[in-house]
């Protein structure tokens, strides 16, 4: 039997050692993985998918252990998806999401993966999107996905979760942040952990007086304050990431977002073909090592050259 | 792409100290790993289970408190049982004060090779790299 057969019935039967090995080959590109992929999609079931994002430091794998443990205790499965940085330089990793998740570790009912970001920018790596399938074909009921801290600009995570959650603390930032463009646009539901620091009040004015600006909001992101450690408010943040939910169900935006995901993986993976596609023909004939040679002289430029080898091998001549 | 290798160093136990299991975990990474670090007083079901689900390649435990003949068998067991099979592709570590004398019962217990204090990372990152079961 194939391994990839073997792999995909693992995930009908639903054991843990085929999903966690249907990650390693996904993320490593093997030749297994486009097979495992095209069952995964038959099998996938709705489950919801939470992104989990904030600056580093905030709580947000603290605030994952205390949300896992809400959603258990409702009767409901979890999957886990946590992504830390590679280095730049070795490629290596310390991924240290594992060390918050304290109570639930040995819960049938829950699944934990660390991924590294693998010089990935956009605050998760290359091969969530996949990776997140196949958490749906496992079919948990929740998906959480928690980004590597951000700073304020890795969005990635709002093509792939149904629902976004922002976490923030205290004493980060003025107003003046909070009404800077990218990571604070795309919350669906805010938190503020740490409340029981001085400024948690004014760090939810700041935010609701910054939501209030927007004057036409179908759906007016709520700001909820938890004490992660300490699982205060944490049920009311998951209801709040309920009602989101269902608002987009009700309001038909849910399937928007399912194929704005799916526009999201065809995109990454029309990159990829077409960039290994036109480097291995170029690289082929020649032509990679003469364009290199041309672009040190100085007789063309980067953007110039990438036009001339998309005409040269992607578009038919007689077009 | 060629596939990571993957670590998770555990804290099996009760002893509260990581500085060693930082210091290795740190060493893994800069050899190009990606490394898991499962915090501190885990048990052995615990990190089994977190083995399969991170799909580990090495299990790296760190103990220092004189536990080990009992815990580490047990994590072997709990590996086998977690993964379903006797024949573990995992290679299982051990590090921390563990007296010679004891080395030959845990390496009969499924513990493949135990590394005392003053052992170089380089070698244990090189015995690592040569000794990998899948």
């Amino acid at each position: 039997m194939y391994l990839h057969n073997q792999v995909i019935q693992g995930l009908r039967e639903k054991k843990r050692a085929a999903l966690a090995r249907a990650v390693t080959l996904v993320e490593s590109g093997s030749e297994h993985a486009p097979h495992i992929l095209e069952q995964a999609y038959k099998l996938k079931g709705r489950s919801k998918i939470v992104g989990i994002t904030g600056s580093p430091g905030v709580g947000k794998s603290t605030l994952v252990d205390s949300l896992i443990g809400v959603i258990r205790e409702r009767g409901h499965s979890v999957g886990v998806i946590a992504v830390d940085p590679s280095s730049p330089f070795t490629g290596g990793a310390i991924l240290g999401d594992r060390v918050r998740l304290r109570s639930r570790t040995t819960d049938d009912g829950v699944f934990f993966r660390s991924l590294a970001s693998r010089g990935y920018l956009g605050g998760l790596s290359r091969h969530t999107g996949e990776v997140i399938t196949l958490f749906e074909a496992f079919g948990f009921d929740y998906i959480l996905v928690e980004t590597v801290g951000t700073g304020q600009s890795e969005v990635d995570i709002m093509r792939y979760a149904h629902s976004v959650l922002v976490v923030m603390a205290p004493g980060l930032g003025d107003d003046i942040q909070a009404i800077k463009a990218g990571i604070l646009e795309i919350g669906d539901v805010f938190c503020v952990n740490k409340a029981d620091r001085p400024d948690a009040d004014r760090d939810v004015a700041v935010l609701e007086a910054m939501l209030a600006l927007n004057k036409d909001w179908q759906w007016k992101p709520p700001v909820v304050k938890t004490v992660a450690s300490q699982g205060k408010g944490v049920p009311e943040l998951l209801d709040k990431i309920d009602e989101h939910l269902e608002f987009l169900k009700q309001s038909n935006l849910l399937e928007e977002r399912v194929s704005r995901s799916y526009l999201a993986a065809l995109e990454a993976n029309l990159r990829r073909e077409t960039v290994d596609l036109i480097l291995s023909k170029a690289r082929s004939d020649g032509t990679l090592a003469h364009a290199l040679k041309q672009l040190s002289e100085g007789k063309t430029y980067p953007a110039a050259l990438a036009k001339q080898l998309v005409k040269t091998y992607l578009i038919r001549r007689n077009d | 792409m060629e596939r990571k290798i993957r670590v998770l160093v555990g804290k099996p136990g009760l002893d509260g100290h990581d500085r060693g299991a930082k210091v290795i975990a740190r060493s893994f990474r800069d050899a190009g790993m990606e490394v898991i670090y499962s915090g501190l007083h885990r048990t052995p079901e615990e990190l089994a289970r977190m083995a399969v689900e991170e799909d580990v390649d090495v299990v790296a435990c760190s103990i220092l408190s004189g536990a080990h003949n009992t815990l580490l068998p047990r994590v072997v067991e709990c590996l086998k049982k977690e993964k379903g099979t006797d024949e573990l592709d995992v290679l299982v570590l051990a590090g921390g004060i563990i007296p010679a004398e004891d080395v030959e019962f845990l390496k009969q217990n499924g513990v493949d090779e135990v590394f005392g204090p003053g052992t170089s990372t380089q070698e244990i990152v090189e015995y690592t790299k040569a000794n990998l079961k899948r």
